[in-house]
């Protein structure tokens, strides 16, 4: 990223997401604080909020449905189409602003991206116009639900998710209380039992957790009203009939030389992912391409830092090439449709070494980035891979590239990993995740080139993907290993087989 | 959780990446595999001395304070004579390592005086709860570990960022 693509990104609007999107946020503000206190409760101004987030959509297909739900809602009538309704506006709106955040940084860093195939059934969309396909499936449950009961063997779990949600929805986050929160142990325990419903299994537990955790929130000051808002919705999404049997679709087998730009870490109490992005060298000499792979692993919170990688144990070759930073030869590896590698070691041999910065030098500037699918635009989701050098880091550990300053996030480094703070601020390159959230776009580091002792060092978050090579978290490691191995102990003797 | 607001409530508000529910640190399982502040209780599992097939199951309720021990087939714990036995001092030490003192006592509505042990400053009375409830929360903790790992994406992980390294 040089200093005139930052310029370009943060120039004139600061961080903003272009045209009507500060509108659209607005839309969404409002309609999240009607979750707030609950639909059972819309006070004038918050009734107002759902009317208006309606009234968005007054001129697409989507007007008449949103309007007799938002009024149905406010008369008190909240049924689970109302809600799907509403849920669908919302994530329409912020599919809108999404698309918005990407093409302002595809433009500003000069990043070509593939096209969305149109669907075969002519509901498809490129570009721009994700209001309608994002909402496709949320806004359409009764035909899907008909269509989709005779090979869902899981409706009924889903139709537990969804009526907890419309509990929540109706109470509000002010009015959760440890009873409802429970409810939800039951439901996520049968979506982890059905491997298709995984996503939604490891959304509502990571959201159940946090309102747990925030119980009684009646009384707290602060919420996180909008990442709830998004739980919410996201959740809704999911749990409609055949959404998650529908995608990410496979698209081809891919082979070449997988050039590793870094790891990026997703974690919560009971779920950690570890999302490799790479550039991809066909074999066949086409175009680069930029792809991501990832392992997630099912923990317990008791489980955290180093000792995660050793969930991923299953997946040696991937740790290996992390670990000694070396690129991988891949030979026909499943590709999503969302530019998703489906791993698996039996496809891929290490190869030479490349470590990330090598690599992001390399290849990164001309790689082509993969579509993004309808129902994954999200502005969360938003995570490019550039590499940042010939900055000055400043006071607040900011990146100065000649006089635009980019947020560094320097709280976005996992724990498992050997990349501080410290070594961010003292660096010279970096490779990382341009990510937006709040209103600003950040830098997620994901790996450096440092000054250590005089001596120039690459640090990266899969440094330790085979053990922590620094003594101090070896030791902390193998007190934390002892932890896994005393669980499955317990586990072998008191679970029921 | 408040004070993990980076900037205030505006900005908190504004947020959809954050971790909100901070980090445990790790400790060791062996005599306490499980602890967990849920339901308006601290409790959880502690392992038998004598017996390696037995657990106790522990709990303190927030604000009142009573407590309750028995083994998970529901007999009472044998050293609850009028005030806590050792396995509700091993949860309550346990979870302060845990959660940190400041969110377990928080959590539990309990004053400690600087210095002072949480345990010895809880004032509830011995009241019967049922640990089937417990047990099968960590029956379900255990089970965790037998969900099989997936290379598919789980693009929702996205809003919940890994965190953790200070200094």
């Amino acid at each position: 990223m040089l200093a005139v693509q930052l310029a370009a990104l943060l120039g004139g609007d600061s961080g903003k997401a272009g045209e009507g999107a500060e509108e659209a946020l607005a839309l969404l503000d409002g309609f999240d604080d009607a979750l707030v206190h609950g639909l059972a409760r819309l006070a004038d101004e918050r009734a107002e909020a759902v009317a208006a987030l309606a009234a968005a959509f007054a001129a697409t297909p989507l007007g008449d449905r949103l309007a007799e739900a938002a009024d149905a809602v406010v008369s008190g009538s909240i049924t689970q189409e109302h809600l799907t309704a509403l849920a669908g506006g919302r994530v329409a709106l912020s599919g809108a602003v999404h698309d918005a955040l990407l093409e302002s940084l595809d433009t500003a860093l000069g990043r070509e991206r593939a096209e969305w195939p149109p669907a075969p059934d002519g509901l498809g969309t490129t570009g721009g116009a994700a209001v309608q396909p994002a909402v496709q499936p949320a806004a359409q449950p009764a035909a899907q639900s008909a269509a989709q009961s005779a090979v869902q063997p899981a409706g009924n779990v889903l139709g537990g998710v969804r009526s907890w949600l419309r509990e929540l929805a109706i109470t509000g986050w002010r009015g959760v209380d440890h009873d409802l929160v429970s409810a939800a142990d039951q439901i996520v325990e049968a979506l982890l039992a059905a491997p298709d419903l995984r996503r939604l299994a490891v959304l509502l537990d990571g959201f159940a957790a946090e309102l747990r955790a925030s119980c009684p929130i009646g009384s707290a000051e602060h919420l996180p009203v909008r990442r709830w808002a998004d739980l919410w919705t996201r959740a809704l999404l999911l749990s409609q009939d055949g959404v998650l049997t529908a995608e990410p679709r496979p698209a081809a087998t891919v082979s070449g030389r997988l050039l590793v730009l870094g790891v990026d870490v997703h974690e919560h109490g009971t779920a950690v992912q570890f999302q490799v992005h790479a550039v991809l060298e066909p074999a066949d000499g086409g175009r680069p391409r930029l792809l991501r792979t990832s392992v997630a692993v099912a923990k317990v919170d008791t489980i955290a830092g180093p000792a995660l990688w050793k969930l991923t144990q299953r997946h040696k070759l991937l740790l290996a090439a992390l670990a000694d930073r070396r690129c991988v030869e891949i030979t026909d590896m499943p590709l999503l449709d969302s530019g998703d590698l489906v791993w698996d070691d039996d496809h891929a041999f290490v190869s030479k070494p490349a470590d990330p910065l090598a690599a992001a030098r390399l290849c990164l500037s001309g790689a082509l980035a993969p579509a993004v699918p309808p129902l994954d635009r999200v502005a969360v989701r938003i995570a490019e891979p550039v590499l940042v050098e010939g900055y000055k880091v400043t006071k607040d550990g900011s990146f100065d590239l000649g006089g635009t300053v980019l947020a560094v996030d320097a709280q976005r480094l996992p724990e498992c990993g050997p990349l501080t703070p410290k070594l961010v601020a003292a660096s010279s390159a970096c490779v990382g995740l341009v990510r937006w959230d709040a209103g600003r776009w950040t830098l997620q580091p994901l790996a450096v080139q440092a000054k250590v002792k005089r001596e120039a060092v690459v640090v990266a978050t899969g440094d330790w993907a085979l053990g922590p090579t620094d003594p101090k978290a070896a030791k902390a490691e193998a007190r934390a290993a002892d932890a896994v191995t005393v669980l499955r102990e317990r586990a072998g003797r008191l679970l029921r087989r | 959780m408040t004070d993990r607001s980076p900037n205030g409530a505006t900005v908190w508000a504004r947020h959809s990446r954050l971790r909100v529910v901070p980090p445990v640190q790790p400790r060791k399982l062996a005599k306490v595999p499980f602890v967990e502040l849920a339901d308006g209780r601290l409790q959880g599992v502690v392992s038998s001395g004598s017996d390696i097939g037995r657990v106790y199951v522990s709990s303190i309720a927030a604000g009142s304070h009573n407590y309750n021990c028995s083994t998970n087939n529901n007999r009472p714990c044998g050293g609850l004579y009028g005030s806590p036995c050792k396995h509700l001092r091993a949860l309550v030490a346990e979870a302060v390592v845990q959660y940190g003192a400041d969110r377990v006592c928080r959590y539990l509505r309990v004053e400690v005086p600087e210095g002072a042990d949480p345990a010895d400053c809880l004032g509830g009375v011995h009241e019967p709860a049922p640990a089937a409830v417990v047990f099968s929360r960590f029956l379900r903790h255990l089970a965790y570990l037998e969900v099989p790992d997936t290379t598919l994406p789980i693009p929702e992980l996205h809003w919940f960022p890994a965190t953790g390294t200070v200094g």
